[in-house]
């Protein structure tokens, strides 16, 4: 370990040192004065990002290892160790609001999401199966206990068990993957990983890749491995919610990069066509179920799965045009998960969750700003053109295209097609219904800053789509 | 008859089947279920170090003590989740994890 090392490392060392800092003096401040613990966590992000834009180097496609070559710093992990600080920031600004509403322990959101971050940075920067496995539980630990936040709730303690049950299913299936792949080739390092697969594979590998394939999968909440993702959303806090739909997204699929490209690439023949039944089950069970729901957190629960299915549609090309076109929609859907919470969030004013559709009806003559950033988060989600999510998919669908997949790029057409319709039935409850309640919305001007900025990204995203696409083909 | 790295792999199988086979079949206790939990992720310790002997390098071991570490984590937080959620239902009865579907 040199100094190059921790140099190279410092934005994360810095997340760790001022989560252990806010934690120890956290539990000295009186009732009062707990939103100093919000602005500080928000002031730790932002001069994380200016460590991780700071740091000078001298060619910025250049890829540096450290720690023996068990942790990366390349552009991709820096665009989305970036993308992360961006909507964690801006979902804890809507989190202070719901914390308040409901009186739920500042101190402990604060601490663990941030761990929650440094896991995702963990596993963005990882380069070894060792690092794979410490960031991903450096993510799903902290989520368990969150979930589990306001623990005298039934259905947020259920979620919790749930979410545990299965998430630690998930880390085992993909630790005895790791295990056959660390058994063929006898390494951790994905890099030589990788070297020596390009020598051959045998069976023992293949039923390793099956596992990682599934764990991963698991992760991301993808059919026939997205049980746990309904009702994870509906029974967790609207704050956690937001956290654990955007985040962990942004991770593991730097973590599929990781794994499947950098690792085990030379299998691409292997887990593609596994990834293309993953990407059309999710697809088509995500779009279709989401119709039926009148809850919106459930609602967007199965919308999450049919966007992972979409997302792994640029993965499974395994080409560059492919994984850049991933990643863009991986970072348009965080930035649109945590808005569509944040609306959810100022919804839910009395301490109860507004979380059926009905609380939406009319929203527009309640508050017209409120309703009009719904209406650009929907719009992007359902994909209309000139929006973020337009782009997103467009990108995927022009990947699978081009790797001469005709038939899926149909049927993802098709079903975004069908998936317009649930989102545009959010859009029509708040402007052409009627509304059940007329009292005022009050919303913190912290709030709307940063609800005005989420929703209105999704437009300019769209319209300057070229600069984050390009920073997305550099990745690659 | 001597051991080789083949009956250790069998081992590992066997108990990671056997827990994948307690966190499916099991309807009754979620203490169960952690039980299971623990004993994949001693399934998974069981292959890295039969893999690591095998290849004679301390890579694999060093791997298991993370994993050691992470369970114990890991044990910590699930049996604090089943504390409050037999605080609010009276029951860890994995039949009685109902109230969320749809």
């Amino acid at each position: 370990m040199t100094a190059a090392d921790l140099m190279l490392a410092l934005p994360e060392i810095f997340v760790l040192g001022m989560t252990c800092i806010i934690m120890l003096f956290g539990l000295w401040l009186p009732e009062e004065r707990q939103g100093m613990i919000s602005f500080v966590s928000i002031m730790t992000l932002v001069f994380a990002a200016i460590i991780l834009l700071g740091w000078d180097d001298p060619d910025p496609a250049a890829v540096s290892f450290a720690f023996n070559a068990t942790f990366v710093r390349d552009q991709m992990a820096d665009v989305l160790k970036l993308s992360a600080f961006i909507v964690l920031a801006a979902i804890l600004v809507y989190a202070r609001q719901y914390l308040r509403v409901f009186k739920v322990a500042m101190l402990e959101y604060h601490v663990l999401s941030l761990f929650l971050l440094l896991g995702v940075m963990v596993l963005i920067s990882a380069a070894s199966m060792l690092t794979v496995y410490l960031g991903l539980e450096l993510i799903a630990l902290p989520s368990y206990a969150l979930v589990a936040l306001r623990r005298d709730d039934q259905r947020s303690t259920e979620a919790a068990m749930k979410y545990f049950v299965l998430g630690s299913l998930a880390s085992g299936l993909l630790l005895y993957g790791l295990s056959m792949i660390y058994g063929v080739t006898g390494t951790l390092s994905l890099a030589q990983v990788a070297n020596i697969t390009a020598m051959g594979n045998n069976t023992v590998l293949v039923l390793g890749l099956i596992f990682v394939v599934i764990g991963i999968a698991f992760k991301l909440g993808v059919v026939p491995f997205h049980m746990w993702v309904p009702d994870v959303y509906h029974g967790a806090p609207a704050a956690v919610t937001a956290l654990i739909g955007s985040l962990p997204k942004l991770a593991v699929f730097a973590m599929a990069i990781r794994l499947l490209s950098d690792g085990l690439g030379n299998m691409q023949m292997h887990w593609m066509s596994m990834l293309v039944v993953l990407a059309t089950l999710s697809i088509v069970v995500g779009n279709l179920v989401a119709i039926a729901q009148s809850n919106l957190k459930r609602m967007l629960a199965y919308s999450t799965i049919g966007h992972m299915g979409f997302m792994l549609l640029g993965l499974l090309t395994g080409s560059d045009q492919g994984f850049s076109a991933a990643m863009f929609y991986a970072i348009v859907y965080a930035i649109m998960a945590a808005g569509a919470f944040g609306v959810m969030i100022l919804l839910s004013q009395h301490g109860v969750e507004a979380e059926h559709l009905d609380d939406y009806k009319g929203l527009s003559k309640r508050s017209p700003w409120l309703a009009l950033m719904m209406l650009m988060l929907m719009f992007s989600m359902a994909g209309v053109p000139v929006f973020a999510g337009f782009f997103a998919k467009w990108l995927v669908i022009q990947a699978v295209i081009d790797a001469g997949m005709i038939w899926l790029a149909i049927l993802a057409v098709i079903f975004s097609v069908i998936g317009a319709f649930y989102y545009l039935r959010v859009v029509k409850l708040m402007y052409f219904d009627a509304p059940d309640k007329d009292d005022a919305i009050s919303v913190p001007a912290d709030f709307r800053a940063a609800l005005t900025l989420n929703g209105s990204a999704q437009l300019l995203l769209g319209i300057f789509a070229n600069i984050l696409i390009g920073l997305c083909v550099a990745s690659f | 008859m001597s051991l080789t790295l083949a009956h250790f792999l069998a081992l590992g199988g066997i108990l990671f089947s056997l827990s994948v086979a307690g966190i499916f079949l099991n309807r009754k206790n979620i203490i169960i279920l952690l039980m299971a939990i623990e004993l994949m992720l001693l399934a998974v310790n069981m292959n890295f170090v039969a893999f690591s002997r095998f290849h004679g390098h301390l890579e694999g071991q060093v791997f298991v003590f993370f994993i050691l570490t992470v369970a114990a984590a890991e044990a910590a937080i699930g049996l604090a989740i089943l504390m409050v959620l037999f605080r609010n239902r009276n029951s860890i009865n994995v039949e009685d994890m109902d109230e969320l579907k749809g």
